[in-house]
């Protein structure tokens, strides 16, 4: 079903959602970037549309909803355990297609990767509905079409929105909030649109012609040199999922604590680290590389899509601006030209 | 952060009880923790292991019954220390079991060598236990044990016993003071072993790295097929439950799809 909302329309509706949802959308936030004056654009609760960042790519994905950066697993006392609670919050979340497509990734990980379901993942990503941006135009850094992640399905989302000057069409894909939109707006015909062609394309190599000689190729020792293993590009990747599970002891003689969880990346020293200080990717290079063949091809080896979705922020995020693009583009020369 | 949640029995991620029922020392810094157990495991597999409050730890099964399993823990770190400190009648608190383990039918009536060093006889003590008591069920039977010294000769009650059913070979990387047995690395032994029916001969390798690497050239020189070579890889973990992340090399996810190989899957991987 599509609407037509004026503005005043539309923030009826967020305020009516409001009551029962927690609304995240991409904010921007005055002069807080971390290394200059620039603003921050992130994720935050929103309560009307004038508060949504919608002429910036956000610098993180809106992952950190459903897969906190820290997350308590359980408390203990006395040697008994207790899962940590959860609130009864409901969320929807404004996003574009390729975040959208991102939490796939991350569904196949917590959900299907493995003999267990993840309860923490799931039980968040439970009480989550989609409201899809429309996104035609991408920003410079993105290939969600080489990616194959610039349109979604309609039954992936709940509502998907055009924001136009003066004011949003949108389909409604969900029977909870239909009543909602039908309350405020007017019924109009409408086909979400996406973008076809990116500034930037990548070729992705095939999978076929990998050899062993790849992995050793100079390519990797570049990257060896140009990255410091900051680990930015882990986390502002919306599919990045790694973790490494810690303890905190809060008082000794009763034993009691809490085991939490907490974002890990492959860029970062310790990630496989053994007893003894063996690593198994000592080289930063070792590591690019590592990280490259996940995105674009062991992922996809168990799943049927690769996990980049091509989102480009981790060309955003690099201090030493090191470029996912451009570097799946050199291995795809480097594998068609032959080693 | 109320403490009133309710506990759930599906969470993976809690773990639970057992009481230490036996320890038997190995060496200066290895321990069998002998506990109580209904878990259902196979030979192979292993265990999320922890004290709550410092840390836990993915350990091989290093030996069970229906009553009772063993885990043989090294003294490397946080959690390790901590547990080296547990007395009989303390607890540990396991998950699991986690792994695919080995499957005995690939080994059925064939010749089955193990070639293990130093701690990777944790992993293979349980199937060499159910060899020992079934040796029927394979028609040879060998293995083949690297040591650096003395100090860190393990399980040395069960080789002994081993002994009187069928052939351990010991190595000492340094000196000779294993019962006089005194023959240098474990690569040099390799082609003492009953390799003359190289057709019907399953190989098994566990242990370091390096250790594992040249015992497989040495294999492989003596003309076994790689799809006869068994590994079990140790990388590492924070969840067992293919979730984490840590543990996967190319498509593979050690905790899950491993820890046990067949060579001619995995000789091209990378982490
Ligand atoms: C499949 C598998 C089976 C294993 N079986 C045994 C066994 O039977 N007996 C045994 O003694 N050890 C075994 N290990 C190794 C054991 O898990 C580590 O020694 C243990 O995690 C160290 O914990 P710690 O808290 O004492 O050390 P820490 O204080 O955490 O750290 C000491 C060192 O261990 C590394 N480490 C930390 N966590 C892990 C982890 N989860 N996996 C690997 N290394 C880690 C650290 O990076 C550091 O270098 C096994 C590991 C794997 C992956
Ligand atoms: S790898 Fe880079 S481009 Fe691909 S999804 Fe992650 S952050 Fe986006
Ligand atoms: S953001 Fe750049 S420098 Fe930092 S780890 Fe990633 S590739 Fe390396
Ligand atoms: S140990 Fe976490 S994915 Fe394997």
């Amino acid at each position: 079903m599509g609407f037509n909302f004026s503005k005043n329309e539309f923030n009826q509706l967020l305020e009516s959602l409001d009551q029962e949802y927690q609304i995240y959308a991409p904010v921007r936030k005055k002069k807080k970037d971390s290394f200059s004056a620039n603003d921050l654009i992130t994720y935050d609760l929103v309560k009307s549309l004038e508060e949504i960042e919608l002429t910036a790519k956000s610098k993180y994905s809106a992952k950190e909803i459903v897969f906190p950066i820290r997350e308590t697993l359980f408390h203990f006392v006395e040697g008994e355990q207790f899962m940590a609670s959860d609130t009864d919050d409901k969320y929807i979340i404004f996003l574009r297609p390729c975040d959208r497509n991102a939490f796939k990734r991350l569904d196949k990980i917590f959900l299907e990767n493995g003999p267990e379901e993840d309860i923490y993942y799931k039980r968040l990503r439970e009480k989550v509905k989609f409201f899809v941006i429309e996104c035609t135009t991408g920003f410079d850094s993105c290939f969600c079409v080489s990616m194959d992640s610039n349109t979604v399905e309609s039954r992936d989302y709940s509502a998907f929105l055009r924001f136009e000057e003066d004011g949003v069409s949108c389909e409604v894909n969900d029977q909870d909030l239909a009543a909602e939109f039908e309350a405020q707006a007017k019924e109009i015909d409408f086909e979400p649109e996406f973008i076809r062609k990116n500034k930037i394309e990548v070729n992705l190599p095939d999978r076929d012609k990998l050899t062993n000689e790849v992995f050793e190729h100079q390519l990797w020792t570049e990257y060896s040199q140009r990255c410091i293993a900051c680990g930015r590009c882990n986390t502002s990747c919306p599919t990045c999922s790694c973790f490494t599970v810690k303890d905190v002891l809060y008082d000794e003689n009763k034993k009691s604590g809490e085991r939490f969880r907490r974002w890990a990346g492959c860029h970062i020293d310790g990630f496989t680290e053994m007893a003894g200080g063996h690593n198994f990717r000592e080289e930063y290079g070792d590591r690019m590389r590592y990280k490259t063949m996940h995105k674009i091809y062991d992922f996809g080896e168990r799943f049927d899509f690769d996990m980049c979705v091509g989102c480009g922020r981790c060309d955003d995020v690099c201090p030493e601006y090191i470029s996912f693009s451009k570097c799946i583009n050199k291995l795809s020369t480097i594998i068609e030209e032959g080693v | 952060m109320a403490l009133t949640a309710e506990k759930s029995l599906k969470n993976p991620y809690l773990s639970q009880k057992a009481e230490i029922l036996e320890i038997f020392q190995e060496t200066e810094i290895e321990y069998t923790f002998r506990l109580e157990s209904d878990f259902e495991l196979n030979f192979g597999q292993f265990l999320e292991v922890s004290i709550p409050g410092y840390g836990e730890a993915p350990i091989s099964v290093s030996n069970f019954t229906d009553q009772w399993l063993e885990l043989t823990i090294r003294e490397v770190g946080k959690l390790t220390d901590k547990i080296h400190n547990l007395e009989t009648g303390d607890f540990l608190y396991l998950r699991g079991p986690y792994g695919n383990g080995f499957d005995f039918e690939n080994y059925r009536d064939k010749n089955l060598i193990i070639a293990a060093g130093g701690t990777g006889l944790a992993p293979v003590r349980s199937l060499i236990e159910y060899a020992n008591n079934n040796l029927d069920q394979l028609s040879d039977f060998e293995v083949l044990a690297g040591f650096k010294d003395a100090g860190s000769l393990l399980f040395e009650r069960d080789i002994n016993r081993w002994r009187q059913n069928f052939d351990v070979l010991l190595t000492v990387d340094k000196t000779c003071d294993i019962w006089g047995e005194c023959v240098g690395l474990i690569t040099e032994h390799i082609a003492e072993l009953h390799l003359a029916d190289i057709e019907n001969t399953e190989v098994i390798v566990v242990g370091p790295p390096p250790m594992m690497k040249y015992s497989i050239i040495e294999f492989q020189k003596l003309g076994v097929p790689d799809d006869q070579i068994w590994v079990s890889y140790e990388r590492k973990m924070h969840c067992g439950l293919g979730k984490c992340g840590h543990c996967k090399i190319e498509d593979n996810y050690v905790c899950i799809d491993g820890p046990v190989y067949n060579y001619a899957e995995v000789k091209e991987i990378r982490d």
